[in-house]
């Protein structure tokens, strides 16, 4: 049964139509990514999610119960943390953890082992004591995720948490959301593909309101193939190299780069969807007298899957 | 609809009042203002009596509790952490009336130290506790309606000040409604009606010493009225 389970989802604002049907579905103990550039609605998404605002159609489903009409036991399974990561900032920090845990629904006798768990999970246990307004943007970042986990939700939605962190820092961020991944189902907005690649096992991708694309990164890789590409390294008369390559079945496009090598020549060759030229290339350079130094498949990276799949439009 | 919620938001936003010199401000000119309009009574016309003071609770209250309301939702809605408390398993009432009693307490922490007035008035003279206690009364209810009216209207506004100045000017209007002044210019048949919603009307029929069920009545279902759409205006975006 999905955990997370999203169905033609429509959001109008007064004068934007923000999200324009999305579906997706998120498994029980599964971190995905959602993934897409500004404005494209990843925030609106979990808004809905979190039942902070009504979508103006479709259907949205958290751990079996509907966002709009049981709200109330939608958030007590969730552990939301909104972009910005909102904070009271005259508050101390435990007095948040507190605040928070008791709107929660923690029992009271629970509520300090709580606090100090995540305090110590998240590593702000020596600011407790701290107004929170007083401590650093890497310490706030972490207040937000430990008060999102107080009541040891089941799933947890994380709308850019490492936004303004330094790399120090990130690394850290993105090291907890893994670990807790180990037990929660998380989704993670980010518009950093890098972060999603490290820390997600899927990616779901999102442009202008509709969703572009989901899976592995391996599967994103292999359905946007058509990206691979080919770099051939060959000794010999670079005209007659570069006519032989181009004559070749099942490729595209050939381009060419210098390498150090003396009196050899780079190629860059981008293949045909769902081609595989590589023995057939090895084979026409060398029947033809040349010699091929080098062939290495690059594969499509995240990055201009991405930028394929958001600029299409 | 829990308490434990609703206790839960009322300590915290009591405690963010003491944090910020607001509150402390608050009760300066509260209680400097209310000591000068009582002892200047009692200097000019010589009688230790409190219906001077009372008279201009409401003016001072004007002045007041909009800074009192101001920031209960404007604040929370400008920093982003109304999501915080509205994806929390809270229900819209919960958060309302957490805010409400809160701002209740606070006014009625002022009142309870302005009881020194009462004090001094038993060892110079023998007051009149009835009006004492019917002025006391009064101000609760019309500082509860007052409130309500305020957080309702911190619920529309983002800024703190354009909900300190809506809050003020709606309640001078509702409050002067009532008034001789105002209810020569309009309509025979709608003087029933701006004397009924006249917050002023019904607070000096209750100053007058005589508990009337329509003031209580009254005051009650504004209160209601405006936290109701208080809850309202929350509930409007989980809406389709
Ligand atoms: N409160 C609002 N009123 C009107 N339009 C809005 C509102 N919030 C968002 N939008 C619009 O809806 C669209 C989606 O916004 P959303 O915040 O969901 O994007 P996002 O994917 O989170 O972007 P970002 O990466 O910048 O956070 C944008 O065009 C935005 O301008
Ligand atoms: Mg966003």
């Amino acid at each position: 049964m999905n955990t997370i389970r999203v169905r033609n989802l429509r959001k109008k604002y007064s004068n934007t139509e923000a999200l324009k049907g999305v579906s997706f579905e998120v498994d029980k103990g599964e971190i995905v990514g959602f993934l897409g550039p500004n404005g494209a609605g990843k925030t609106t998404t979990m808004k809905i999610l979190s039942c902070f605002m009504a979508a103006s159609s479709g259907e949205a489903t958290v751990a079996g119960h509907d966002c709009f009409t049981h709200p109330l036991l939608v958030q007590q399974k969730l552990g939301y943390l909104p972009e910005n990561n909102p904070l009271y900032p005259d508050m101390k920090v435990y007095e948040y953890l507190r605040y928070m845990a008791e709107l929660h629904n923690v029992p009271s006798r629970h509520i300090k082992d709580r606090i100090k768990k995540v305090a110590e999970d998240c590593g702000f246990a020596e600011k407790i004591d701290h107004v929170i307004h007083n401590l650093s943007k890497g310490y706030r970042q972490r207040i937000g995720l430990g008060a999102t986990l107080v009541h040891d939700p089941e799933i947890l939605i994380l709308d850019e948490p490492t936004v303004g962190l330094d790399p120090n820092q990130i690394v850290e961020i993105r090291g907890l959301i893994k670990k807790l991944g180990r037990e929660k189902t998380v989704i993670l907005c980010s518009h950093v593909l890098t972060e999603v690649e490290m820390t997600c096992n899927r990616i779901v991708i999102i442009d202008q309101g509709i969703i572009a694309a989901s899976g592995t990164a391996a599967e994103l890789r292999h359905t946007f193939d058509a990206h691979v590409k080919l770099k051939v390294v060959i000794r010999g008369e670079q005209a007659k190299a570069l006519g032989i390559l181009t004559a070749i079945p099942g490729v595209k496009n050939t381009d060419t780069y210098s390498v150090r090598e003396k009196g050899a020549y780079g190629f860059v060759i981008t293949v045909a969807r769902n081609r595989d030229p590589r023995p057939e290339i090895s084979r026409i350079v060398i029947e033809n007298g040349l010699q091929l130094l080098e062939i290495h498949r690059e594969l499509a990276s995240l990055e201009s899957i991405f930028n394929q799949v958001t600029t299409a439009s | 609809m829990k308490f434990r919620h609703i206790n839960t938001i009322m300590q915290k936003e009591l405690q963010g009042y003491f944090n910020s010199p607001l509150a402390y401000i608050f009760m300066a000119v509260f209680l400097v203002f209310t000591s000068w309009a009582f002892f200047r009574g009692v200097f000019l016309a010589g009688q230790a009596a409190m219906r001077g003071y009372f008279a201009l609770l409401p003016w001072v209250f004007l002045l007041l509790i909009p800074a009192i309301t101001m920031r209960q939702f404007s604040e929370e809605r400008k920093m982003g952490t109304m999501e915080v408390l509205l994806t929390a398993p809270v229900t819209p009432w919960e958060a309302v009336l957490g805010k409400f009693f809160a701002s209740f307490s606070f006014l009625l922490m002022n009142l309870i130290f302005s009881l020194i007035i009462p004090a001094i008035l038993f060892i110079i003279g023998w007051p009149d506790w009835g009006t004492i206690a019917a002025g006391y009364l009064g101000a609760l209810f019309l500082g509860a309606a007052y409130l309500a009216i305020g957080l309702f209207i911190s619920s529309l506004a983002d800024s703190q000040i354009i909900s300190f100045i809506l809050s003020a000017v709606f309640i001078f209007a509702l409050f002067i409604i009532g008034d001789d002044a105002v209810l020569r210019a309009v309509p025979l048949s709608l003087v029933p009606i701006f004397k009924f919603l006249g917050l002023g009307v019904h607070f000096s029929s209750i100053l007058r010493g005589v508990l009337d069920s329509r003031d209580v009545v009254y005051y009650a279902l504004l209160v209601f009225l405006f936290l109701h759409l208080t809850v309202a205006n929350i509930h409007n975006r989980r809406w389709r």
